[in-house]
């Protein structure tokens, strides 16, 4: 077996759910009302720890010195091997659920496939993660179709935020090299077969919603390779200044 | 070794099983720092105890939440209570799977949760899916009993639990989410 790609499969797993994870933390006290606040907060709490542990499982796999924290904190950019949908701003509210609802419908049919992977801690990562993704894509379906199906502003609001994401759901079930050779190796999911489920999702909750599904349009990639917009960057810049700054600073 | 003739002298421990049920006594009252009225037992986040025979105590622990961080405060406190008995070679490792759920909370911890006025959970096949708008559970008002309840929001104030409010008594309660 190849282990660099396992360390590669193990890393893209865990960057898109600190990516996200972060994104979701900066509604942490901005959240329209009090209830909503705190479920974005919790649930940026939950992709934090599945990120957590598969870091954890990464520095597993690296040489000696390397930590979850290492992994977190001091990798740059082009070695981030998360999708862009995760690292774009966050935008209105709309937006940060339409993405929430992207991703989570996502990850819930990764992870529903992982659970079965040869490999027993991605499986394990993936069981127990599981769980709480079933209460995000619960959380974030309902809030599309409460905001699609709502007043003339709500609507617009997420009619803009289909326009602004749609060309960043591609990336989500369009293998990189290390996704295809793990596949191969019998430990990673295979993305062809949760395409179909991912989209069968999205068109059951936009038709209740009463939003139009965009058609075929050309998609953005690249940030599983490490090539990333812009924003990652400053991502990036406000997550690990601390420990750049202050190298081992815990408290 | 030295640890454990330390503890067979001052307890009168013999066998590996007496040490097992005596390492349980003491789990029995460390606390979840969360939900202080429930014991790491109670809570189902102890999976098991074993006794190597160079005297080691491991200690099998699993997570409620992925992302809960009360676990690594319930960690040290295991470490610290076993410490404080005597006990001093110990390991706590940390497993995954089977993924933590809460029917392993205790009946004992479903009465004291509701004691503590937090609804204890139901059994997990009530929920679950990620269907939206569902049916809510009717969930009993630790309080008033009443099942005339209504769900404010599916996260509460820590991961582990949903927010409720008594339609009856307009108490707001939290209720400890099925899992």
């Amino acid at each position: 077996m190849n282990k660099k790609n396992l360390l590669d499969y193990t890393l893209h797993l865990a960057d898109n759910a600190l990516i996200i994870g972060h994104r979701n933390s900066e509604w942490c006290g901005h959240g329209p009302v009090l209830e909503q606040d705190i479920a974005i907060s919790n649930i940026a709490l939950d992709c934090i720890g599945q990120a957590r542990n598969f870091y954890q499982y990464a520095a597993q796999l690296s040489v000696n010195d390397t930590s979850e924290d290492s992994l977190a904190y001091l990798r740059y950019t082009i070695e981030f091997k998360n999708c862009l949908l995760v690292e774009l701003p966050n935008g209105d509210w709309g937006q940060t659920i339409l993405r929430q609802f992207y991703f989570s419908t996502y990850q819930y049919f990764l992870y529903q496939q992982l659970q079965n992977s040869s490999d027993q801690q991605l499986a394990a990562i993936a069981e127990k993660a599981l769980k709480e993704v079933t209460y995000h894509l619960r959380w974030s379906s309902e809030w599309v179709i409460r905001l699609g199906d709502g007043t003339e502003e709500s609507k617009q609001r997420m009619e803009h935020a289909v326009d602004e994401l749609w060309s960043y759901t591609g990336e989500l079930v369009q293998a990189a090299s290390y996704e295809l050779l793990a596949v191969s190796e019998g430990y990673g999911v295979d993305l062809s077969t949760i395409k179909t489920k991912w989209e069968e999702k999205v068109r059951t909750v936009f038709e209740e919603a009463t939003l139009t599904l965009p058609g075929n349009a050309w998609m953005q990639s690249g940030g599983k390779e490490g090539r990333h917009t812009e924003h990652l960057g400053f991502v990036l810049a406000e997550m690990q200044f601390l420990q750049r700054a202050y190298p081992g600073a815990e408290w | 070794m030295e640890s454990l003739s330390k503890h067979i002298i001052n307890n009168k421990l013999t066998s590996s099983e007496e040490v097992k049920r005596r390492v349980l006594e003491i789990l029995e009252t460390v606390s979840d720092p969360e939900v202080p009225v429930l014991s790491v037992i109670d809570l189902g986040v102890v999976r098991n105890i074993e006794v190597e025979p160079n005297s080691v105590i491991n200690v099998f622990v699993t997570p409620t939440y992925t992302g809960c961080p009360a676990i690594d405060v319930m960690k040290i406190n295991i470490r610290m209570a076993l410490l404080a008995e005597g006990f001093t070679d110990i390991k706590i490792i940390e497993v995954l799977s089977p993924a933590w759920t809460t029917d392993w909370i205790s009946e004992h911890g479903k009465e004291k949760l509701k004691a503590y006025g937090i609804a204890p959970p139901q059994y997990r096949q009530a929920v679950c899916t990620p269907d939206s708008f569902q049916e809510e559970e009717a969930i009993q008002c630790p309080l008033c009993n009443s099942y005339h309840t209504r769900l404010v929001s599916q996260f509460g104030s820590t991961a582990c639990k949903a927010l409720y409010q008594c339609n009856d008594c307009k108490e707001p309660f939290d209720y400890f989410k099925c899992h």
